[in-house]
């Protein structure tokens, strides 16, 4: 057994397992009923999913093309904006009051997205059916 | 060897379909999502599916001119995402 043989094997099992893990992550995009815990499913699909399928594809161009390390760059952009959206995403389930807002931190009187400035306050309430 | 890339056919079929149906079924919470967060997210994990399909396209076609691509897509997507939840929150993108 050569080694092209077995890179080609290791190719299929990535293969499988980035599949797995994508279609995980819809199912519990799906499933989950509260907008917060729905956070968690998708993070499964962004850093394992994509990371095992770029990791096929490096390893299929590496024995049959000339060197694919270079999709390791989408790999490395994705697990750096993935905390950054999810982030943002949080910030704006607190701010719409989409899920239960967190217990007022100590010391502060409220927590920052929740906090309108003075020359914003009468924009504020929207209610959130209407979006 | 043929036996191997019989193997890899099969399991690129299987990653097509199952990253397919993600896609599908991340449109449906996009559709149905009770609130703002959840669609922005359903569209965030659009965005990441989709990468995932170049990405199989370019290893079932054995070219790596789909990177750039991908690259891109990814870009685009983490700066639309940004852009969403601001303009939820501040209602302006750019202040």
């Amino acid at each position: 057994m050569s080694w092209d043989i077995i890179a080609i094997y290791a190719t299929s099992a990535a293969l499988i397992i980035g599949a797995i893990f994508a279609m995980v992550g819809a199912i519990g995009l799906i499933k989950f009923n509260d907008t917060m815990v729905r956070m968690h499913a998708p993070t499964k699909v962004g850093t394992v999913g994509i990371g095992a399928l770029l990791l096929a594809s490096i390893i299929y161009n590496s024995v049959i093309g000339d060197g694919a390390i270079h999709s390791a760059l989408v790999m490395a952009f994705l697990f750096v904006t993935a905390p950054i959206s999810a982030n943002f995403i949080a910030k704006v389930n607190i701010h719409k009051r989409s899920c239960d807002v967190p217990p007022a931190p100590e010391g502060d009187d409220t927590w920052a997205t929740l906090n309108v400035p003075e020359a914003d306050r009468e924009i504020e309430p929207q209610k959130d059916g209407a979006a | 060897m043929s036996q191997a890339l019989d193997v890899m056919n099969i399991a690129l079929l299987i990653a097509f379909a199952a990253v397919a149906l993600a896609q599908v079924l991340s449109m449906v919470r996009l559709v149905l999502g009770p609130s703002v967060g959840d669609r922005i997210l359903a569209l965030d994990t659009m965005v990441i599916n989709a990468i995932g399909l170049i990405v199989l396209m370019g290893i079932s076609q054995g070219s790596t001119i789909y990177f750039e691509v991908s690259l891109i897509i990814a870009m685009l997507g983490f700066v639309s995402t940004v852009a969403f939840a601001r303009f939820v929150m501040r209602g302006d993108i750019i202040e």
